[in-house]
């Protein structure tokens, strides 16, 4: 390769790799207005889980954002998530960094399982949390297993004993047909 | 009017109020540890302005005595060899007043110290305060369940009486700076931290956060409100209560919007199913000075302000907005409103 190859070769990368990573480390405040209902049930008769489960995109556009995911992680403290499935280990409620998915580990699946609930003890969280702090939960969800492909390593800004959504080691995602029994 | 003139002239009145607001002052102690700190700064501050002077006097000592050349005189070309006569002498004098000028203020910082710690603690009122990113919370009688309660960004101290502070974080270093009764003091996440203190004075002073902690540090801000041993207690007893049932059926029907919304998710309402601990307490909001930690006066509209969109008064913060239609927003400002 001439050295004026290399250079150039150089310099795109480090620019292109440059703009990535500032879409991955912005910190993005002001969410689109929400297009589905207004988050109170009570105003909405219907069952907003089902029309989310409609319109919930494939790609989770939090995922490549290193602050959506600390923010995942912060939330999945808030909300008690750990109080069932601990820091990812797992507890009453099933492991979540580990391969064994049983309702499918795309962003919609998780995000569907959040909203809806599941049986067995996932309450359903439709109404109760903003949509865009569900998708952060979801990138969260699934940076525990190494699903975030090339996502960064998420920088809370509070010291944490717990392990920080660093990009873990993939763990190839399994269906598992049932329930564990716990 | 456009929505970004009306917008503009909403943060005028905001600031004008802000201005009439309580305010902090570093320089006007209304307690006895301020004072402390206030004699230390006196100190510091005299002596600084005598060794100022001094160095200027000498400095213009010595411009007045170089001798003056003219266009006779011959270009100084030789190397001196030696020392200038009477530098010794000079340079020990100056050494030595220096070394005499910190020495006294070591003695005056320990002094300062030693009468901050001497604070006598006996029937002292404890609390536990807690920053966070970014707002504070206050817990009285902590390890009491019966008499416990927690309030949010307003702090009441009976004067006259010693309070110790037992400080805390959950997330990063912050600091509690209360400029008109106490020194400042490091929250450190993950240990507790004890400062005392001492209303001698009622009033309302400003507090706020000194150690920078993130996007909002700067709209992280309190109210401590000093008053006599028995409105204290009033105030004490009122905050225990649990919260007042919905009066009327728009209160009702906000006490049911924000039971059915994510606020329930982050906030607390004694006496109702709500009891979230990762959000101010809201128990008795309505008698607070202000909201989203001293950065507005509590009113309605800033209230439905903070509620609709509070990323765009405080951006970051971990208010999430949440949409709601226009009349239950109303019900739901209503109803804590009614929060006495």
């Amino acid at each position: 390769m001439s050295p004026r190859l290399a250079t150039a070769l150089f310099v795109f990368i480090a620019v292109a790799g440059g703009l990535a990573a500032c879409e991955r480390e912005l910190r993005r405040f002001e969410e689109p207005a929400s297009k589905s209902v207004p988050a109170n049930a009570v105003a909405a008769p219907t069952l907003p889980a089902a029309s989310a489960q409609a319109a919930a995109p494939s790609r989770n556009p939090y995922e490549e954002n290193a602050y959506a995911v600390a923010q995942g992680q912060r939330l999945f403290s808030w909300y008690n998530c750990v109080g069932c499935h601990a820091h990812g280990g797992g507890g009453s409620g099933p492991a979540l960094m580990d391969d064994k998915w049983i309702y499918g580990h795309e962003p919609a699946n998780v995000y569907a399982s959040v909203i809806q609930g599941r049986p067995n003890g996932m309450p359903s969280f439709a109404g109760k949390i903003p949509e865009a702090q569900a998708w952060q939960i979801v990138a969260y969800v699934r940076s525990m297993s190494g699903l975030l492909g090339g996502a960064s390593p998420g920088r809370p800004d509070a010291m944490k004993a717990t392990e920080p959504p660093v990009a873990r080691d993939r763990e190839n995602p399994r269906r598992v047909s049932t329930p564990q029994p716990q | 009017m456009t929505p970004q003139a009306s917008a503009a002239v909403t943060l005028m009145m905001a600031s004008a109020r802000a201005i009439s607001a309580p305010f902090q002052n570093v320089l006007l102690p209304a307690g006895i540890q301020a004072d402390h700190v206030h004699t230390l700064w006196l100190i510091m501050l005299a002596t600084c302005t005598l060794v100022f002077l001094a160095v200027f006097i000498a400095f213009v000592i010595a411009l007045w005595r170089a001798p003056r050349s003219n266009e006779t005189t011959q270009p100084h070309t030789t190397r001196t060899i030696g020392l200038e006569p009477g530098a010794i002498r000079a340079v020990s004098i100056g050494a030595a007043l220096s070394a005499i000028g910190l020495l006294a203020l070591i003695v005056a910082s320990v002094a300062t110290d030693r009468a901050l710690a001497g604070l006598p603690l006996k029937d002292g009122l404890a609390i536990e305060v807690t920053g966070q990113q970014w707002w504070w919370q206050a817990t009285y009688d902590p390890g009491d369940p019966v008499r416990t309660f927690y309030t949010a960004n307003e702090l009441h101290i009976p004067v006259g009486r010693p309070v110790v502070l037992k400080l805390q974080s959950p997330d990063v270093i912050h600091s509690f700076w209360v400029p008109n009764l106490a020194p400042k003091k490091d929250m450190i996440p993950g240990r507790t931290i004890t400062l005392t203190l001492r209303a001698d004075k009622a009033g309302i002073y400003r507090g706020q956060c000194a150690e920078f902690c993130g996007f909002q540090h700067a709209k992280m801000a309190f109210v401590v409100i000093a008053e006599e041993p028995a409105q204290y207690e009033q105030w004490a007893q009122a905050q225990r209560a649990n919260a007042k049932d919905p009066a009327d059926a728009v209160a009702k029907r906000g006490q049911e919007v924000f039971m059915s919304s994510p606020c329930i998710m982050c906030h607390a309402i004694k006496g109702t199913p709500a009891n979230a601990t990762t959000g101010p307490d809201l128990t008795h909001l309505a008698s607070r000075m202000t909201i989203a930690a001293g950065t507005l006066p509590n009113t309605r509209g800033h209230l439905s302000e903070w509620i609709a969109n509070p990323q765009s008064v405080k951006p970051g913060a971990n208010m999430p907005a949440v949409t709601l239609s226009a009349d239950d927003l109303h019900a739901l400002v209503t109803y804590l409103e009614h929060l006495k």
